[in-house]
């Protein structure tokens, strides 16, 4: 080991409390799902975590017939005011249950353990606490005196942020006074699972949330149920165009969270080091397992060498590896099928023509890795110019004007967010304008916050989630 | 006109309808029409009867009339959109005789439809300029950033105006389409479509530039699906479609994940004054953030 190289400094996995077996939550009580169980795996080591029961088409409906009496005899009528210290005594578990938490997801989902301890596990809680704040005062919201809940919400998250996704969806829902019965993603159910432990402490009124692990099936019927008043969405495009379908003409309130193609725009008087920083946290935050992912940087010309000499150094320093270690800054790809997506769009974009760059880190010999990779001489009509990839790679196109800069950013019929590197104030603005994306970060990426509303324009969805704006998602309004 | 006599003996010179597509009045590029009649099946007039060709048309116009009227400020939009009022209000006999004739109505009755349409594209034009300060923030973040958000437009809205309601209607639907900064493209009322077409006139004339509303009278059957599954229109309101329709129109809505309206099975009653849902509707919040520092 050299004089500059880290030591391991692996956090312990026995902090996650890791148990053999899992079971659904429905009713306020950990049952016995009827589905067929599934395995859940570490993906830096394909190694089983544990065993998690799933839930059938007929708990599915238990499960809303449960979430439709809570509804009915307790969460609707309940005073916001009361609701509110459910959501805040909820915010307070997840907070002092973090460690265990962060670990978990780690484990579960291959991130690395720095940004499940000190983004995903910490914003997860943020939103309990900030939702439960409107819970009675929903009248200054903007929608109305007496804004009224939709019933019953059926929820589908992604694996990409577990409890995230899952505080995102179950915070503003119980705040506006709906109950829920939520899907977690087939290979990341267990801090969900924790989660209902949580909503066990607090000792939430039964059937106010549930829990359904399981498949795409599961989702489906959660989607179809005829008693389900709302449905949210987190994942990719095309899904989310099925669930749009399925939900046409029915009178459920759908809002949709989904694909992105950012553009990550650099202009030749930004901070160049900083850029350098922002693009790098822009794609490789979360192996690019991020719907609003900075995957096409589109640098200006003339600093165009300069940028990607400084951005291949950068990325040559990223540490791959064991995501429990507190020094990984790229952990694992989560499954197998997300390894080969990658591996086929990157393998496209030799085919085309593109010029490809593969950090020289040491990858894993077990375990679902994918170095850092970045593509130049890339081009608009090329399938990683177009396409989501959801991993750690990046496109690099190359513009002269800031029109052009806005024309190729808005090139695609996603937009979900968007980047800007500039030190000039009147030309953040004017492309902040410009640009068709529900987010825009100029000068910063990836920045999330529960008073922040986020989502997309186009094919990246619609509705919004945090903020006064996210309210309306959940309201009959 | 004042001289009654003159009038006797003068046939009148009758209007050919068209359809108002880039601020242009074209026939149909189909050259088809289709006789209109009042209530009691008395020929009024024939209208023109859009196809699919002039939705294209129209969807075209309407996007390349989105960044300027988008990108308009919010004073001129208000300013452009009231002087639309401004003119149906000097046009306010024409309409309330086709509005009588079109749904069969009392002169009384008509001319309170009508003033009811007018201020309500007032009560519209006003809300441009403080849409962003109702619905946009400021985001009180956790950390050192500057985070905002504002409503922006969605973009080309497809809109099949109610059957019913000729004119209130009609103005009720389209009208927070364009104040929200949105184009649209509208397919009026199939057997009540005069009102339309002079809306069409108003429109033309009232410095509102060409594409930013465009006017086609045809079957809403016909001509929705087409807008329901174009590539390049963000939005749909499905009210001039039947119950059955506007489920198709929502499945074929869904390859190009567009936002549709929820309507209520039956035409509502159109004259209490709205609250903001419809103007929500075409809205995108946009969240922008910037860090702090010296």
């Amino acid at each position: 080991m050299g004089i500059f190289e880290y030591a391991p400094a692996p956090e312990s996995r026995d902090i996650a409390n890791l148990k053999d077996h899992y079971r659904p939550f429905i009713g306020g009580e950990f049952v016995d799902g009827s589905g067929e169980p599934l395995k859940t795996v570490n993906p830096a080591t394909e190694e089983i975590l544990a065993e998690v029961g799933t839930a059938s088409v007929s708990d599915v409906d238990t499960a809303v017939r449960a979430a439709r009496k809570a509804y009915d005899t307790v969460w609707s009528k309940m005073p916001g005011s009361e609701r509110a210290k459910y959501l805040f005594r909820i915010a307070r578990l997840i907070q002092e249950r973090s460690r265990e938490l962060a670990v978990l997801e780690s484990l579960d989902n291959g991130k690395p353990i720095k940004e499940s301890r000190d983004s995903d596990v910490p914003t997860a809680a943020a939103h309990f606490f900030y939702h439960a704040g409107w819970a009675d005062k929903l009248e200054y919201a903007g929608y109305g005196p007496n804004p009224k809940p939709l019933g019953v919400a059926g929820q589908v998250i992604p694996w990409n942020f577990p409890l995230l996704m899952l505080a995102w969806k179950i915070a503003p829902a119980l705040a506006t006074g709906n109950t829920v019965v939520l899907k977690p993603a087939e290979t990341t159910p267990l801090t969900a699972l924790v989660f209902a432990e949580i909503c066990q402490q607090a000792e939430l009124p039964p059937g106010v949330v549930n829990i359904l692990p399981g498949a795409g099936d599961i989702g489906a019927a959660i989607v179809e149920h005829g008693d389900v008043d709302k449905i949210a969405f987190t994942g990719s495009t095309e899904v989310g165009k099925l669930i749009q379908r399925t939900v046409a003409g029915t009178r459920k309130k759908l809002t949709l969270e989904l694909g992105g193609k950012a553009a990550n725009v650099v202009f030749d008087d930004a901070p160049l080091d900083q850029a350098v920083e922002g693009i790098v946290n822009g794609i490789f935050f979360n192996q690019g397992h991020v719907c609003c992912a900075g995957s096409r940087l589109l640098v200006q010309e003339s600093v165009a060498e300069e940028v990607m000499e400084k951005l291949r150094y950068r990325v040559s320093t990223l540490r791959m590896g064991d995501p429990l270690d507190k020094n990984t800054d790229i952990g694992a790809i989560n499954s197998a099928e997300q390894l080969a997506k990658i591996r086929g769009l990157v393998e496209s974009g030799d085919a085309e023509g593109a010029q490809r760059w593969t950090s020289p880190c040491p990858v894993p010999d077990r375990g679902f890795f994918f170095a850092p990779t970045v593509f130049s001489d890339v081009h608009q009509s090329m399938r990683i110019a177009r396409e989501e990839i959801f991993g750690p790679v990046l496109s690099v196109l190359t513009f002269r004007t800031p029109d052009e800069a806005v024309a190729k950013a808005n090139n695609t019929p996603y937009g979900l967010s968007a980047g800007i590197w500039t030190e000039k104030g009147s030309r953040i603005l004017w492309m902040a304008n410009k640009l068709r994306a529900g987010v825009v970060w100029a000068n910063t990426f990836n920045r999330f916050d529960p008073a922040a509303p986020f989502g997309g324009y186009q094919e990246s969805g619609f509705g919004r989630e945090g903020g006064r704006t996210g309210l309306e998602a959940y309201l009959s309004v | 006109m004042s001289d009654s006599k003159q009038s006797e003996s003068r046939i009148s010179v009758a209007k050919t309808y068209k359809l108002y597509i880039g601020g242009a009045f074209p026939r149909s590029e189909s050259g088809r029409v289709y006789p209109v009649t009042d209530p009691q099946g008395k020929f009024l007039a024939n209208a023109a009867h859009a196809s699919r060709k002039d939705v294209r048309d129209a969807v075209v116009a309407a996007r390349k009339a989105f960044p300027g009227w988008s990108g308009a400020t919010a004073y001129n939009r208000g300013q452009v959109l009231y002087r639309v009022a401004e003119m149906l209000e000097g046009r306010r006999e024409q309409f309330v005789s086709e509005v009588a004739a079109s749904e069969g109505l009392a002169p009384s009755q008509a001319e309170s439809l009508v003033d009811a349409a007018i201020d309500r594209w007032v009560w519209y034009a006003g809300w441009t300029d403080k849409i962003a300060s109702v619905l946009g923030a400021a985001n009180p973040v956790a950390g050192p950033y500057f985070s905002f958000t504002v409503p922006e437009p969605t973009g080309v809205v497809g809109v099949l105006a109610p059957q019913a309601s000729s004119l209130l209607g009609l103005v009720s639907v389209l009208a927070p389409v364009l104040a929200g900064g949105s184009t649209a493209v509208v397919v009026s009322s199939a057997e009540r479509p005069l009102p339309a077409i002079t809306l069409s006139e108003v429109l033309a004339t009232s410095d509102l530039p060409g594409g930013v509303a465009n006017v086609l009278t045809g079957r809403a059957a016909e001509l929705g699906p087409w807008l329901a599954s174009h590539g390049d229109v963000n939005a749909l309101d499905p009210t001039g479609a039947t119950p059955e329709d506007r489920i198709t129109l929502a499945r074929e809505a869904a390859g190009t994940v567009k936002r549709v309206l929820t309507v209520p099975d039956a035409e509502p009653d159109w004259t209490p004054t709205p609250d903001l849902s419809r103007l929500r509707r075409y809205l995108e919040a946009k969240t922008v953030w910037h860090p702090l520092g010296v």
